[in-house]
């Protein structure tokens, strides 16, 4: 048996029937959904065991050249404490394992976070409007009436009258281009992706029908 | 006329996934190619910096994605690593998602072949490593540390290249092939801003707007948003026809059938409205 061409089979199979949404749903659908879903919670849970929990801890509790390092029992308690959640008398323990990580990761993210995209993205707000050619003294105005009228729209503790009203239209007009721009990347991204399928079906698994059905080629 | 637009109006959405389909699967059965014209992009800026890099350069490349956004990343990942070879750099694999490694090798692997690049010597790759962001803070101090031994299990010292390689100040250049979270943020913020080491990178299209902030304050030193992106990096290394270019031509024709819909569905809205209709 060629083990490629039936893999590509088995593709072509469950891309089609994952598009057969499109027309309605159906049985070959659902079949293919729930497919998924249970082989990616089958390999997730080997992948995680084989590439996390023994490289990571195991490897280390036992190293290779022998013995014990009884420190690596610490992480190996507290990853037991996570599964203590499923056991309502002693759940608690798992708020010990979350207040660790939410602790490490505030902690590391905390000055890291905010100097990366608020400090930094303020600087380079703060830029000279009247600087370079015409084209980027436009830009510039463009990037600091955008970040006003934007901030502004956000600004609750005065009625969006007047003057104030007009700036925070703006902001929701330049929030509104932003949208936009964010609306036609996803397009873009869900557009290769039908493109990467199509190319699969025609280009991977069509020229393999002649053979499939005995007719050469 | 009106009565038209208002009848299209009640369109059964899947005459329009038909025609997407169509305007999908046409250009890519007659190999239409519409020319991909680069101008001055955050592609043109990544490929600048890596072409100006010295000679020998340590780089690594990270491949933050899975199967889902290959399409897309994919492209990339075989035209940037095309270009650090061809350009000398001792490019470096690593992995922030978990898929990402088998990803990297293959597009490491098959070029290295094609450009006469010898594994241990011109590349490695140290495979995928839990962690996302607190795993590059570690790599600052020792990348040793958390990579003792690269994917197949090759010890750090038993690997050539790797030597005089301790920590992230040791690497000229980080490039983030990244679908998601953890991907170049981490990179940015950890690696970029904490040790100052420059940021590439490249990313699916969705992600691209939210990133393009990083370009603009100087965090990173390029940027391939999406299909266009992995197209404009084709380009600019002369790979002629390549996955990306060739995928940009059903994009474009996609692009404007869905460009119509929304004008015929706007003078639809409007006509309805005109007519007095909700």
């Amino acid at each position: 048996m060629n083990w490629e061409i039936l893999g590509i089979w088995l593709g072509a199979a469950v891309t089609l029937c994952l598009y057969s949404f499109l027309y309605r749903d159906n049985p070959f659908y659902k079949f293919v959904e729930h497919l998924f879903v249970g082989m990616s919670a089958g390999y997730w849970v080997i992948y995680s065991i084989y590439n996390v929990l023994i490289p990571n801890w195991w490897e280390n509790l036992f190293p290779a050249d022998g013995g014990f390092d009884a420190i690596w029992l610490v992480p190996g308690i507290f990853a037991m404490f996570m599964l203590a959640r499923m056991v309502p008398k002693v759940a608690g323990l798992s708020r010990l394992a979350l207040g660790m990580i939410v602790g490490t990761g505030a902690g590391l993210n905390m000055v890291t976070f905010f100097q990366s995209n608020a400090l930094a993205q303020v600087k380079g707000t703060m830029i000279s409007v009247a600087a370079g050619s015409v084209w980027e003294v436009f830009s510039s105005l463009v990037l600091v009436v955008g970040v006003v009228s934007g901030l502004v729209y956000f600004f609750f503790s005065k009625a969006h009258t007047g003057f104030v009203g007009r700036t925070a239209n703006m902001g929701i007009t330049i929030l509104m281009v932003a949208f936009g721009a964010s609306f036609g990347y996803t397009i873009m991204a869900r557009l290769s992706l039908l493109i990467g399928r199509c190319t699969f079906l025609i280009e991977d698994w069509l020229p393999t029908i002649p053979a499939m059905l005995g007719l050469g080629g | 006329m009106a009565n038209f637009f208002q009848k299209i109006g009640d369109l059964d959405r899947r005459v329009i996934f038909l025609l997407i389909a169509l305007a999908v699967i046409i250009p890519i059965t007659t190999d239409l190619i519409i020319p991909n014209i680069v101008g001055a992009e955050p592609s043109r800026d990544m490929f600048d910096y890596v072409d100006a890099l010295p000679e020998g350069s340590n780089v690594i490349v990270s491949f933050d994605y899975d199967p889902s956004t290959m399409p897309e990343l994919q492209p990339m990942a075989e035209a940037v690593v095309r270009h650090l070879f061809e350009k000398n750099h001792k490019v470096i694999g690593t992995a922030l998602w978990p898929q990402g490694a088998a990803l990297g090798q293959h597009a490491m692997s098959t070029l290295a072949d094609s450009l006469g690049k010898e594994q241990y010597v011109d590349w490695v790759n140290l495979g995928y490593k839990t962690g996302g962001a607190v795993m590059i803070v570690r790599m600052g101090t020792s990348i040793k540390a958390v990579f003792p031994a690269d994917r197949d299990n090759v010890p750090w010292e038993d690997i050539p290249m790797l030597e005089g390689i301790n920590s992230l100040k040791d690497i000229q250049l980080v490039i983030s092939l990244s679908a998601g979270d953890p991907g170049i943020i981490a990179w940015v913020m950890m690696a970029g801003d904490r040790y100052g080491i420059p940021i590439g990178g490249g990313c699916t299209a969705v992600s691209a707007p939210q990133l393009y902030t990083y370009l603009q304050t100087d965090q990173m030193v390029g940027l391939l948003g999406g299909l266009k992106g992995a197209a404009d990096y084709e380009t600019l290394v002369g790979i002629e026809e390549g996955p990306a270019v060739k995928g940009m031509s059903p994009q474009s024709i996609a692009h404007l059938v869905i460009m119509m819909f929304i004008i015929i569905g706007n003078i639809s809205y409007f006509s309805r409205r005109k007519g007095g209709a909700r």
